[in-house]
C-alpha cells in the first residue's frame, strides 16, 4: 500500500506527474467532477489545523467524493486513550483514503502500518508536511514554468522551519539550482540539513543576515515566520525581527519577475502593503495546495486499486 | 560451575574491556536462572584488554544486543559440548527495542505497546537515528 509520508517518498518523475495533472485539474475543474465519486476521504486531524483540514476536505468533495472524520483529539477516540495504531486500524475500514494530522513525529508512520487504505501525512508536529511542501512545488512551477535553474531565497527561521528543510530537499534534486540562505545566526539552517541536501550534491548557496543585500539575485523568495519565542531577549527579538520583514520600500530591490511565497499564516513578517504588489503569490500559493492535493488523492486512490 | 565446560550456552569473546556489565544487563542475565561468567580486564594480544561473557544455558541471545554495546564481540554458540557456531557481530543496521528515542515529541514516547526503532545512518560515527522521528540517539 502506498502512503505519503514525507515528501522525499516520491521521486521526480512522480512529483513532475502530480504538477501536471493539477494544471489539467485547473484547466478543466468540470473533467474531475466526478473522479471520486462513491470514495470517502477520512480526515484524522488529532491536533486542528483547520487550514489543512479545509484544503483536504474541499479537494474531495472538489473531486466528487465525501468526507469525514475529526479536526481534534477531544472529539475523537484519542481522548479516551485510543492508540494511533487502534484508531487508524478501525477508521481505514470507514474509508478509501486518509489524510492525518497528529501533534507527535512520526505518528503516520504508526498510522500507515495498521492502514487498510492510503495514509497521507497532514503534518506530525514539526516533523514533516508533504502536501505543504508539494504546494510550494506546485506555485513555483506554476509562476516559473520550471524548476530548473532558479535562484531560491528562503528567509526568516531556517532553523526550526521543517517546510523549509523539506522545500530544499525537494528542490535540491533539479537542475541549475541555488540557494540563498537568510537568517539570523541563531536561525541558521541546521548542518546536517545543509550537508545533505546542499553541499553533498554540489549546489551553489550563499548565506546572509541581509535580506535587502541578496534580494536583487533572487527568482523565488519564501518568506517564513520569525517566533518571538526562538529568541533569548525581548530586544533581541525586535532587533532581528524587522530585518526580516519583507516591505514594498525593500521590494524595490527585487527583480519584476521575483515570485514571493510563504507557507501561511503569516504575522507581520510581510506587510499587507506588499500583498497588491503581483509578485506576492502566497495566496495563490495557498488555492495551489487544493489542486496538488486533488492531484495526491487521485494518484494514491489509483495506486491502490492496482 | 567450570566456566571452560559449557555444554549448552554462548561464550561471547573480544567484549571492548569495560562493556560486560551493560551487556549484562541489556541482555537480561540477571534474570536467567543459568551460571554467567564475566572475566574483565582479560589480557588480549588483538585488543590488549577485554572482557568475555559465558552464558552456560540455552536461551534467545539477541544478537542486535551485543552487535549494538560491543561492535567487534565473537559469539561461540556451543551445542552439546560442541562449537556450533562463531560469530563477530558488527553495528546492526536496524536496532528494535534496545534503545529508547529520547524526543520527547516523538510518537514512541506516548504509543502504547510502540518498541523504539532505530536505523544505523553512519556506521562509522555510529550514528543511529530513530526510524519514527529521525531523531539521532544520544547516549
Ligand atoms: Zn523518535
Amino acid at each position: 500500500m502506498r502512503h505519503l509520508i514525507n515528501i522525499l517518498d516520491l521521486t521526480v518523475p512522480e512529483i513532475d506527474a502530480l504538477i501536471r495533472r493539477a494544471d489539467d485539474i485547473m484547466a478543466r475543474p468540470e473533467d474531475y467532477w466526478d473522479a471520486c465519486a462513491h470514495k470517502i476521504l477520512a480526515t484524522l486531524f488529532f491536533e486542528p489545523s483547520t487550514r489543512t483540514r479545509l484544503s483536504f476536505e474541499s479537494a474531495m468533495l472538489s473531486l466528487g467524493g465525501q468526507v469525514l472524520g475529526f479536526s481534534e483529539a477531544a472529539s475523537s477516540s484519542a481522548a479516551k486513550g485510543e492508540s494511533v495504531a487502534d484508531t487508524l486500524a478501525v477508521v481505514s475500514g470507514y474509508a478509501d483514503i486518509i489524510a492525518m494530522r497528529h501533534p507527535k513525529e512520526g505518528a503516520p508512520i504508526v498510522g500507515a502500518s495498521h492502514s487498510l487504505v492510503p495514509v497521507i501525512n497532514a503534518g506530525d508536529g514539526g516533523h514533516y508536511h508533504p502536501t505543504q511542501t508539494l504546494t510550494d512545488l506546485l506555485t513555483i512551477h506554476h509562476v516559473k514554468g520550471s524548476f530548473n535553474g532558479l535562484t531560491i531565497g528562503l528567509c526568516g527561521d531556517l532553523k526550526f522551519g521543517r517546510t523549509v528543510h523539506s522545500l530544499i530537499g525537494a528542490m535540491s534534486r533539479y537542475e541549475n539550482i541555488r540557494f540563498v540562505l537568510v537568517s539570523p545566526e541563531e536561525l541558521k539552517l541546521p548542518s546536517f540539513v545543509k550537508q545533505e541536501y546542499i553541499k553533498d550534491r554540489g549546489i551553489e548557496y550563499i548565506q546572509s543576515q541581509d535580506l535587502e543585500s541578496v534580494l536583487g539575485d533572487l527568482d523565488i523568495l519564501y518568506m517564513t515566520r520569525v517566533q518571538r519565542e526562538r529568541f533569548f531577549s525581548e530586544e533581541e527579538y525586535l532587533r532581528l525581527r524587522d530585518s526580516y520583514i519583507l516591505t514594498p520600500e525593500k521590494l524595490k530591490l527585487a527583480r519584476p519577475d521575483l515570485a514571493i511565497l510563504h507557507p501561511l499564516p503569516r504575522v507581520n513578517e510581510i506587510s499587507t502593503e506588499v500583498d497588491r504588489d503581483p509578485r506576492a503569490v502566497y495566496f495563490r500559493q495557498a488555492h495551489y495546495g487544493k489542486f496538488i492535493r486533488m492531484a495526491l488523492i487521485l494518484m494514491l486512490l489509483e495506486e491502490a486499486a492496482k | 560451575m567450570t566456566i571452560d565446560s559449557i555444554h549448552n550456552g554462548y561464550v561471547i569473546d573480544h567484549i571492548p574491556a569495560g562493556s560486560a556489565m551493560a551487556l549484562y544487563t541489556h541482555l537480561g542475565l540477571e534474570k536467567l536462572g543459568c551460571p554467567v561468567a564475566m572475566i574483565m580486564n582479560a589480557q588480549s594480544k588483538r585488543m590488549g584488554k577485554k572482557d568475555i561473557i559465558k552464558i552456560d544455558g540455552d536461551l534467545d541471545l539477541s544478537l542486535d544486543v551485543v552487535g549494538y554495546l560491543a561492535p567487534g564481540a565473537t559469539v561461540n554458540v556451543i551445542r552439546d559440548g560442541t562449537l556450533l557456531e562463531k560469530r563477530t557481530l558488527d553495528l546492526p543496521e536496524q536496532l528494535t527495542g534496545v534503545i529508547r528515542c529520547r524526543n520527547p515529541r516523538c510518537i514512541t514516547s506516548t504509543e502504547r505497546d510502540l518498541p523504539a526503532a532505530f536505523r544505523l545512518t553512519d556506521r562509522e560515527k555510529r550514528v543511529y537515528r530513530c526510524v519514527y522521528c529521525e531523531a539521532k540517539y544520544e547516549k
